[in-house]
């Protein structure tokens, strides 16, 4: 592996950090909320990145680990009236179980077959949500109160309705996610996940059990992606059922697929990307999917390795 | 109504459904089996079909019957020339790799809802029936268009499966299923009979498209439950297994319109879901289907 400069690495990461950090002071109100709605999804697709990236398995369903964090914290707050810190832990918490069941089930199979089964698990995680309108506010979703999305620490109170607390809350825990990841893939653990990707069928004829590690990733990746749904539900005060649909198992695969899959800081610039993509062009059309659509065809044929993964490519060898 | 006249209609709108959807997954399901792709666009092709069926049938003047039969005619044509294209320019660069052509195939989901919502709309629209014959039965009258989709799709059907298993292209087709290297080697142009299976499958799902319009509208949306239920019955029936595709499909036609007569139609497909989805983690190769070599 390419060892030979963790000092450049985590310098880049800690830089990026320190970036987005200025960025706060810099960025005009419009741009401000942007990007902390930004870094919060970055954080989805550096979940789902952790498995499509790294292990290589394309889960057509990580809508529903996001949206467990979101109605995992959302429902606790709007029905239980719990505050921010344990709602939050409460969806993470239900993202990684809800990870553990799938991932049991779901990793008997592989290739096409995982890809349909985690969209159907998905889908019916999505109808679920549907069904029981009566608590989940169905299709119309349910508003959570500003009075409700405030963390009292000793004296003073957080207001996660105030702009740049908001922004710096979603910050930590991109920054947070970000260098875990960063931890994880550099780990012996990461390059067992990179040996399953490239060759399973050795990789368990070395010793390692294929099996115990991806379950580990699957529930690694679906507890990132609560957390970022559960972040998504406290900072933005709402949560609905679209987060679950199938366009958001899609859209995190894009954003991976655009900043360069299995690398640490392609679903920020994926993501950060297509953002700025859709809000330049809804400008001129209201073809949202239409760009989304013909991104994805460019991609797959042009620069299946993404942003990231071309620099990487060409210039930086030792980009992690 | 009394339980049983009740259920008769059930089971009626049931076989409806089943035929449309038998012939849908016949598509994805040659498509899967020949080409070893997964086409996450073929419900879009069955929206394509009612959307230019509508577009066709209201630019002819006259008899509905003859808009309806020159719709039967265009639009599976034009869908399949759409799907030619789509093969030619993006699938085959992609080398039919597995993961790459659902990423593709998603792109063009996206690309094909857009452009129908931008120039057909989000209404949804009727396209007259070509004749308006009520069947009376005891209890209720029913419709003979209804039930003559069921014969059209039987029909189709049983062409379908006279072509692949008596005619020479049949057999073409099924040598490239079987092993597409040594097919190569005999002199089969691979390529072509992708390019063939991808259009003939996207094909299939307009010509069901195109009945089952007069009876529901077209919509720019309506791609997506064809779509579920496609791979439900694909999964269910068995990959390359044109018995067990037309067998799954009456199944889950049958219990999705007598289920969702008795109970929510959304736990229905909750149920539905989730039982494809374990037959497919316990049972990969289906119910009816062999294990793949």
């Amino acid at each position: 592996m390419r060892d030979a400069s963790p000092a450049k690495t985590y310098a880049l990461h800690i830089g990026v950090i320190a970036l987005l950090f200025a960025l706060n002071f810099v960025l005009p109100d419009y741009h401000q909320g942007l990007f902390a709605r930004i870094m919060a999804l970055a954080v989805f697709a550096m979940g789902y990145n952790l498995l499509f990236g790294y292990v290589g398995l394309l889960s057509l369903g990580h809508a529903m680990f996001f949206s467990a964090g979101l109605y995992g914290a959302g429902l606790t707050v709007y029905h239980l009236g719990w505050g921010v810190p344990e709602a939050f832990l409460a969806g993470v918490a239900c993202g990684a179980l809800l990870a553990l069941v799938i991932g049991l089930l779901a990793l008997r199979t592989s290739g096409v077959a995982f890809m349909i089964v985690t969209m159907m698990f998905a889908q019916v995680f999505y109808l679920l949500i549907l069904y029981f309108a009566a608590w989940t506010g169905g299709d119309q979703g349910l508003v959570i109160q500003q009075a409700s999305r405030v963390i009292a620490i000793g004296g003073a109170s957080l207001d996660l309705t105030d702009p740049t607390v908001r922004y710096m809350s979603a910050l930590a825990l991109f920054s947070v996610v970000l260098l875990i990841t960063l931890a994880l893939v550099r780990s012996r653990f990461g390059r067992v996940l990179v040996a399953i990707r490239e060759n399973e069928e050795r990789t368990k004829m070395l010793g390692y059990d294929t099996v115990a590690n991806k379950l580990i990733a699957v529930v690694a990746s679906g507890a990132i992606c609560a957390a970022s749904g559960a972040a998504y539900a406290l900072l933005f005060g709402y949560v609905g059922s679209n987060f679950a649909s199938i366009q958001y198992s899609i859209l995190p695969l894009l954003w991976v697929l655009l900043g360069g899959a299995a690398t640490t800081l392609g679903p920020l610039i994926g993501t950060l990307f297509m953002y700025y993509v859709t809000d330049i062009t809804s400008g001129f059309t209201s073809a949202y999917l239409l760009i989304v659509g013909v991104a994805l065809i460019l991609l797959v044929l042009f620069a299946p390795k993404g942003i990231m993964g071309s620099i990487r490519e060409r210039w930086l060898g030792w980009l992690p | 109504m009394h339980f049983g006249p009740h259920l008769l209609l059930a089971a009626l709108e049931g076989l409806v459904t089943s035929a449309v959807l038998a012939l849908t997954a016949l598509g994805l399901s040659l498509v899967f089996g020949v080409m070893r792709i997964v086409n996450v666009a073929h419900g879009e092709f069955f929206m394509l079909g009612a959307v230019l069926a509508w577009a066709v049938s209201t630019a002819i003047s006259g008899h509905p019957a003859v808009g309806f039969v020159t719709a039967l005619v265009i639009a599976p044509l034009l869908v399949g020339l759409v799907a030619f294209l789509a093969e030619w320019l993006v699938l085959r660069r992609l080398n039919y790799n597995p993961e790459s052509t659902i990423v593709a195939t998603i792109g063009m989901l996206y690309i094909i809802q857009q452009l129908a919502l931008t120039f057909y709309g989000p209404e949804a629209r009727p396209v007259e029936p070509p004749f308006s014959y009520r069947m009376l039965l005891p209890w209720f009258g029913y419709s003979g268009y209804k039930l003559s989709v069921v014969v059209a799709s039987a029909i189709l059907l049983v062409i379908t499966w006279l072509v692949l298993t008596r005619t020479k292209i049949g057999l073409i087709m099924r040598a490239t299923q079987y092993d597409r290297e040594t097919a190569q080697a005999f002199g089969i142009p691979v390529e072509r009979v992708y390019a063939g299976v991808f259009a003939i499958g996207a094909m299939l799902a307009a010509i069901a498209a195109v009945l089952i319009v007069p009876i529901s509208q077209a919509h720019y949306l309506m791609g997506q439950d064809p779509l579920l239920l496609s791979f439900i019955v694909v999964i269910i029936g068995g990959l390359g297994s044109l018995r067990g595709t037309v067998v799954a499909a009456i199944l889950i036609g049958l219990s999705d319109g007598i289920v969702s007569m008795f109970f929510s139609p959304t736990l229905a497909k909750i149920i539905a879901t989730l039982v494809v989805a374990m037959v497919l983690v316990f049972r990969p190769q289906g119910l009816f289907g062999t294990a793949p070599r």
